[in-house]
């Protein structure tokens, strides 16, 4: 059961083969015995779960289910959940029960759903490796000594080890791409404003993005068709029509034109994933795509751009949590401002300290504008270049993570290098684009990402092309091993 | 030495919509405290705002009514600074694009002539909650009632000369806001709170000196008696060899002195940047056509109509366009056929002063417009004299029916039958041979006593004007 698809279990379930109480039960069962070892989920919620698919069944029967009825599911903590402990990876909301449902969360449900639990994750999505979380690192399914990459690393996992049929993610810098193609598992960061932010808990609001981490392409447009859609609770979302994600999966490819950016194959690319993407992108030209080399002469601004705008924004995002309100309060606070510098000293973990700080530099007087607006020039330069190169390719193509995963411990103490993990998917973020990594060959059996960068709005493409690589190969049906 | 005063207000207007400026909670004051904040205005995890677009009309029809230079692109900045009552730990403001820009106001000097205050700028913000640190043993209370309350910041530039322009400016907009219905004004309530920035310099120089700034002002009179107190101690330094520093300082009412709240050195560094939760706000050349259409007629065109319309004199027309309910008022006791001269002296005497006693609002006022109208005809005509009309006026107050039911019913019509009243004088004139004696070896003072022979037998009824003529002849022949 829990090596098929969303499309094979909808059937299935439609079929009365099985139910979604048995196929939750299931899940349940597989999150009870291997979540132990991977460290996936923060929180499970197995009765909420077995009663969400109750009412799956009986909308099963009675012919009313929605799209997506009785799929078992994780949600990113990072996603307010009702009733549910929603931490985002952090002491500071260790205690936090959220009273109220996140866009995301209620339209999940709308379809019908299943949420098994929260999935573990960097501590407020700040990170590359889920390292960072209070609740200890997530292991790669694939080699339980590696990091399965962030800071989604707990949906990515999840999905991998097949504990869930599908999870959702959340992408400021690549943390639904990065942790996909480590983990080898489908990952869609769609066009900024395409999948409402409401009840996100935000990182950087300007970047963060919420979007499908599914084991196929095909799963992947039936997750985003349920996500997707104007949200009046959110004023950057898109007031822009939904696509029909699933009717252009199989369109022919003849005459598609794909760019292949060479700043993305330059150093620090590892030789075995280089020649993954060079095997992959024959592929396509074997289905008829024209692949031509451009530039994006900008890239290597995209790392710098990226580490003042986000901890600028998270700085500022991130005050709110101060001990007065909800989540974490310091012990006997003498006064007010003793309350402040403890709640959030001991609250906070070292990773976001250290934006919180950088950020409060770039935003302070006389500094604002060497740092701060400064990086909004160059973010408009990068965003440029990807306009520039849409005029002549319809999509763009590289490798997602410029390594597989490595070691637990290996970066963790070294920032920089880490930063430098989300080189080619930064960009996308910072110039809103949507952007998809796919699992193509793996290297000493760990997973490569292939990631395919749209126009605005083009998710449609994204999946066409994903699709299509997926008929024509089985690397995103591969199962780690002791999870088949 | 001869020292000039120079003051610029920062006018924080609290907007009336009736929910919140980026939430849909009420907005209404006086409730329990933390009632009406939801969980954006809580500053929750994951909560998002989203503008009231009723803020951004009302921050429009504000702009137009001061001529202003309307945004048509405005940006909401985030101002950051950490404080309980402010939940999450910014305030959403406007920074370097605000919606209203440089516009202007005339204000009313005392010698009649009008002086142009320039308005720097007007921004749209977020309200922040209320910190009470009295009742809670050492501790402090939050209520959040407030949050994301609409406000609309209307910054002066140093314009003012004296303490009296800084106070008939504030008034000035206070009249402006309450006339545009976009604030309710109640300055207790802190609808309308004034930040005043105050400094001196030697008459004749040019630089500014080192200002102050004054917070905590919530009543025109505090006001003044805040600026009066600054300005002194201003002064006072400057001619001991001191200097003043530039810092904020804190009015207190009940010992009527500023006092230290903070240096310029320990300012927060507001790190505003744009507020990526919101778009900026576009105003269409179509939206503010229909604003400009929209907009009331403002106390200054309301003062020039009535002096023209009404032959009001300008004294008078001021008074009348005071407010909008007033000018309301007067209006419809002019419409329903009273003089208009009349009706201005009955408004601002007999009403204003019979409202006042009662401790009641014009809008609570027992006589109504018609009834006052009513009542003056009745004067214009001669049917009462306008003695008795402060007794009928009484008895309207008191519900006693319309003007003619009271005059009616209490008798007090007057009589204007001259062979009525040459009876009475003459029985006056048999009454009284001495005075009449008197009054004809030239004691001419003595007509008033007659006068008012007449009128006691007549219990004031008979028409003066005719008492008068008759009286002189009867006496003279």
């Amino acid at each position: 059961m829990h090596s098929k698809s969303i499309a094979e279990l909808g059937a299935a379930m439609r079929a009365g083969e099985f139910t979604s109480v048995e196929l939750t039960r299931h899940f349940i069962d597989r999150i009870d015995r291997l979540n132990g070892e991977l460290n996936a989920l923060i929180t499970a919620t197995p009765e909420q779960a077995l009663a969400e698919a109750e009412a799956a069944d009986r909308a099963i029967q009675s012919g009313k289910a929605g799209p997506l009825a009785g799929i078992p599911l994780v949600q990113k903590d990072i996603f307010c959940t009702r009733g549910v402990k929603t931490s985002c990876g952090s002491r500071m909301l260790d205690n936090f029960i959220s009273p109220y449902d996140a866009t995301v969360v209620e339209r999940l449900k709308q379809a019908g759903a299943v949420s098994l639990g929260k999935a573990n994750m960097d501590e407020f999505a700040m990170g590359s490796s889920n390292e960072t979380s209070y609740y200890g690192p997530v292991r790669n399914p694939w080699d339980r000594d590696r990091v399965p990459g962030g800071s989604s690393g707990g949906s990515a996992a999840a999905v991998a080890a097949r504990l869930a049929a599908a999870a959702t993610g959340t992408d400021t810098g690549g943390s639904i791409r990065q942790p996909a193609a480590l983990c080898g598992i489908t990952g869609l960061k769609p066009t900024y404003g395409r999948v409402s932010r409401y009840g996100m808990i935000a990182f950087a609001s300007s970047l963060d993005q919420a979007g499908p981490m599914t084991r196929s392409a095909e799963d992947a447009a039936l997750m985003l068709q349920a996500m997707a859609g104007f949200d009046a609770r959110d004023s950057t979302c898109a007031d822009q029509a939904v696509d029909d994600y699933t009717a252009t999966l199989n369109d022919s490819l003849q005459g598609v034109k794909i760019g292949l950016p060479r700043e993305y194959f330059g150093e620090g690319l590892e030789s075995g994933v280089a020649a993954s993407i060079e095997e992959a992108i024959d592929l396509y030209r074997q289905l008829g795509a024209e692949v031509v080399e451009i530039s994006l002469p900008n890239t290597g601004l995209a790392v710098p751009t990226y580490y003042v705008v986000a901890p600028a924004e998270c700085s500022s995002n991130l005050s709110r949590f101060d001990g007065v309100r909800f989540g974490y309060r310091c012990e006997d606070p003498k006064d007010l401002e003793d309350l402040y510098k403890r709640t959030r000293g001991e609250g906070f973990g070292a990773e976001v300290k250290r934006r919180i700080l950088i950020g409060t530099y770039a935003l302070s007087a006389g500094y604002y504008d060497a740092y701060y607006l400064k990086a909004q020039k160059t973010r408009h330069l990068i965003s440029d270049d990807f306009k520039r190169a849409f005029e002549t390719v319809d999509v763009v193509m590289g490798p997602t993570s410029p390594t597989t995963a490595f070691a637990l411990g290996e970066k963790v103490d070294d920032p920089v290098t880490m930063y430098l993990n989300d080189i080619y998917t930064i960009a996308t973020n910072l110039a809103g684009l949507p952007g998809i990594s796919i699992p193509v060959r793996a290297v000493d059996g760990l997973p490569v990402g292939l990631q395919i960068i749209g126009n605005y709005f083009n998710e449609g493409k994204l999946l066409n092309l994903a699709h299509r690589y997926q008929s024509e190969t089985d690397w995103h049906r591969q199962t780690p091993q002791g999870f088949a | 030495m001869q020292w000039e005063t120079v003051i610029g207000l920062e006018i924080h207007t609290q907007l009336a919509t009736r929910s919140k400026i980026f939430s849909g909670a009420s907005t209404a004051y006086g409730a329990d405290a933390n009632t009406q904040a939801c969980i954006i205005d809580l500053g929750f995890p994951g909560v998002l705002p989203v503008l009231n677009e009723t803020a951004v009309d009302m921050a429009l029809k504000f702009g137009i009514a001061v001529d202003a230079e309307i945004a048509s692109r405005s940006v909401f900045a985030r101002k950051n600074y950490f404080y309980p009552d402010l939940p999450k730990g910014y305030q959403i403001s406007q920074f370097e694009l605000p919606i209203v820009g440089k516009g202007s106001i005339g204000i009313d000097l005392e010698d009649g002539s009008q002086k142009v205050i320039g308005i720097t700028r007007a921004h749209l913000e977020e309200d922040a909650g209320k910190s009470l640190h009295e009742d809670f043993h050492g501790m402090s209370g939050i209520d959040l009632n407030r949050t994301g309350t609409p406000l609309l910041e209307i910054v002066s530039e140093p314009d003012m000369r004296s303490i009296k322009e800084a106070v008939a400016y504030a008034r000035k907009i206070h009249q402006l806001v309450v006339y545009l219905g976009i604030c309710d004004g109640n300055m207790q309530e802190g609808s309308f709170r004034v930040d005043a920035n105050i400094s001196i310099r030697p008459l004749g120089q040019e630089a500014f000196g080192t200002r102050t700034e004054l917070k905590n002002i919530n009543s025109f009179r505090f006001m003044e008696r805040a600026l009066n107190y600054e300005l002194e101690r201003q002064i006072d330094l400057l001619e001991g060899g001191g200097e003043v520093v530039q810092e904020t300082r804190l009015y207190d009412a009940d010992r009527d002195e500023t006092r230290s709240m903070r240096s310029k050195e320990e300012a927060n560094d507001y790190r505003y940047f744009p507020d990526p939760d919101l778009l900026p706000v576009e105003i269409s050349e179509e939206r503010l056509q229909r604003a400009r259409q929209a907009m009331p007629e403002l106390p200054d065109q309301k003062r020039r109509r009535f002096e023209a319309d009404y032959s009001l004199s300008p004294a008078d027309a001021l008074t009348m366009t005071q407010s909008r309910a007033l000018a309301d008022y007067f209006e419809q006791v002019v419409a329903s056929g009273a003089d208009a001269k009349m009706t201005a002296n009955w408004v601002t005497v007999e009403l204003a002063g019979a409202l006042n006693k009662a401790g009641l609002d014009l809008s609570q006022s027992p006589v109504s417009p018609e009834q006052l109208g009513g009542l003056l005809q009745r004067i214009a005509d001669n049917t009462i004299s306008g003695k008795l009309a402060k007794q009928v006026f009484e008895a309207i107050w008191n519900g006693e029916g319309d003007a003619d039911s009271v005059i009616e019913a209490k008798g007090l019509k007057q009589i204007t039958d001259s062979g009525e009243i040459e009876k009475i004088i003459d029985e006056v004139i048999a009454a009284n041979p001495k005075q009449v004696e008197q009054f004809r070896a030239g004691k001419d003072k003595l007509l008033g006593f007659f006068v008012g022979q007449v009128m006691k037998q007549t219990q004031g009824k008979a028409n003066p004007g005719q008492v008068n003529k008759i009286l002189v002849a009867k006496l003279k022949g």
